[in-house]
């Protein structure tokens, strides 16, 4: 049963989305900045789409749990639509966007075949075992794309601020969700009392930490990558 | 086992992530010089911005009139400041080279917050002499 909180945080939620979306439209950095705009649009209906299967089949129903489960791995899709981008913008000068979009299709699809192959043993709950291991999966493939393109910044010596703040607040974003989706599999107790507000905290940092680097941090604003790095004395 | 395994990389990859976002925060206000008014206001006048400091720096942010815009870092940047409390606090014993290297990162914080009370008193100025400009 959801609680005040659960719903307040939804509410959060919802309108950080719309808030980044409102933003680069008023900025018009919306084609900019297109796959961004487009996810949080998006997030922003799958919210919706989850507060109408509560309220419609109750939290506990099988139909809010695909929902949930089957939304979340789509915005994962689109998610590493905007990684493609980040991408893109840290090699726009080496020209290999087209292997670069290459890679991330092969990528995915080898994640769905691995997620279907682990689960693939476990023939009676194949349906429900798979949405929870391809999600976890997929997390794990976004921790590991933002952590190579993390390298690639710090290698190719990236100093827009913008483009930093905006990669390291989804690392973070990745890495909580994976670790969640971890803990679930290794602890399931944990998850009605304590892991089950994860999720949606992280859901809520994504926004929040986009929209305060879109409204704060200047365009042309540079810093130098190096500084950020902790070093062994 | 695939299970576990992701549990440690995400958690440590995820570690790492959040101390490099904290100090691409940080370092917005490293360049900052303090203005002399700070610098009576909290006594630091004549030595640079102590680790120990920020608590008592954040309270005097706290006194200040919100500007509306510095809540969420001033937010990350404690987070990180408790964090970094109390790994210096396990380290000290243990490993005193790490101490080091967190109580620098402490004094940043410490500035961090100074900056950000010297842009909020800047801030209370200007709404106090609009008010005034508003009577006359």
């Amino acid at each position: 049963m959801l609680g005040p909180l659960d719903y307040l945080l939804w509410l959060v939620g919802f309108l950080a989305e719309i808030g980044v979306v409102v933003y680069l439209l008023s900025r018009k950095q919306a084609f900019r900045h297109f796959p961004i705009a487009f996810y949080m649009l998006c997030d922003a209906f799958v919210t919706c789409g989850l507060y109408y299967c509560v309220r419609h089949f109750g939290f506990d129903s099988a139909t809010y749990v695909y929902f949930y489960y089957y939304t979340d791995s789509l915005l994962n899709v689109l998610m590493f639509w905007v990684i493609i981008k980040f991408y893109q913008e840290t090699f726009a000068e080496m020209g290999v966007s087209r292997y670069i979009r290459g890679a991330a299709v092969m990528l995915i699809l080898l994640t769905a075949v691995f997620s279907y192959a682990v689960v693939h043993q476990n023939r009676t709950h194949l349906t429900t075992h798979f949405v929870v291991e391809i999600g976890q999966n997929f997390y794990f493939v976004g921790v590991v794309l933002t952590y190579l393109l993390w390298g690639a910044i710090l290698k190719l010596r990236e100093t827009r601020t913008r483009l930093i703040q905006l990669v390291l607040a989804l690392g973070i974003y990745f890495s909580a969700d994976a670790c969640t989706y971890a803990l679930r599999n290794l602890f399931p107790g944990l998850e009605p009392n304590f892991l089950r507000w994860f999720p949606p905290l992280v859901g809520l940092w994504l926004p929040l930490a986009w929209a305060y680097t879109f409204a704060h941090v200047q365009e042309d604003a540079r810093l130098e990558p190096a500084r950020l790095m902790v070093r062994a004395r | 086992m695939i299970a576990a395994v992701i549990c440690v990389v995400s958690a440590a990859i995820f570690l790492q992530f959040f101390v490099s976002y904290c100090r691409s925060i940080l370092a917005s206000s490293k360049n900052i010089a303090l203005s002399d008014r700070v610098r009576e206001v909290t006594g630091i006048a004549d030595h640079e911005v102590g680790a120990d400091d920020f608590n008592r720096l954040l309270q005097l942010v706290r006194l200040c009139p919100e500007r509306g815009d510095d809540q969420s870092e001033i937010r990350a940047v404690g987070t990180y400041y408790g964090l970094l409390a109390v790994l210096n606090r396990i380290s000290r014993p243990v490993a005193p080279s790490l101490s080091v290297w967190l109580e620098q990162e402490r004094k940043s914080c410490s500035y961090f917050a100074a900056v950000a009370l010297d842009r909020r008193i800047s801030y209370s100025r200007d709404l106090f002499t609009q008010q005034i400009t508003d009577r006359l």
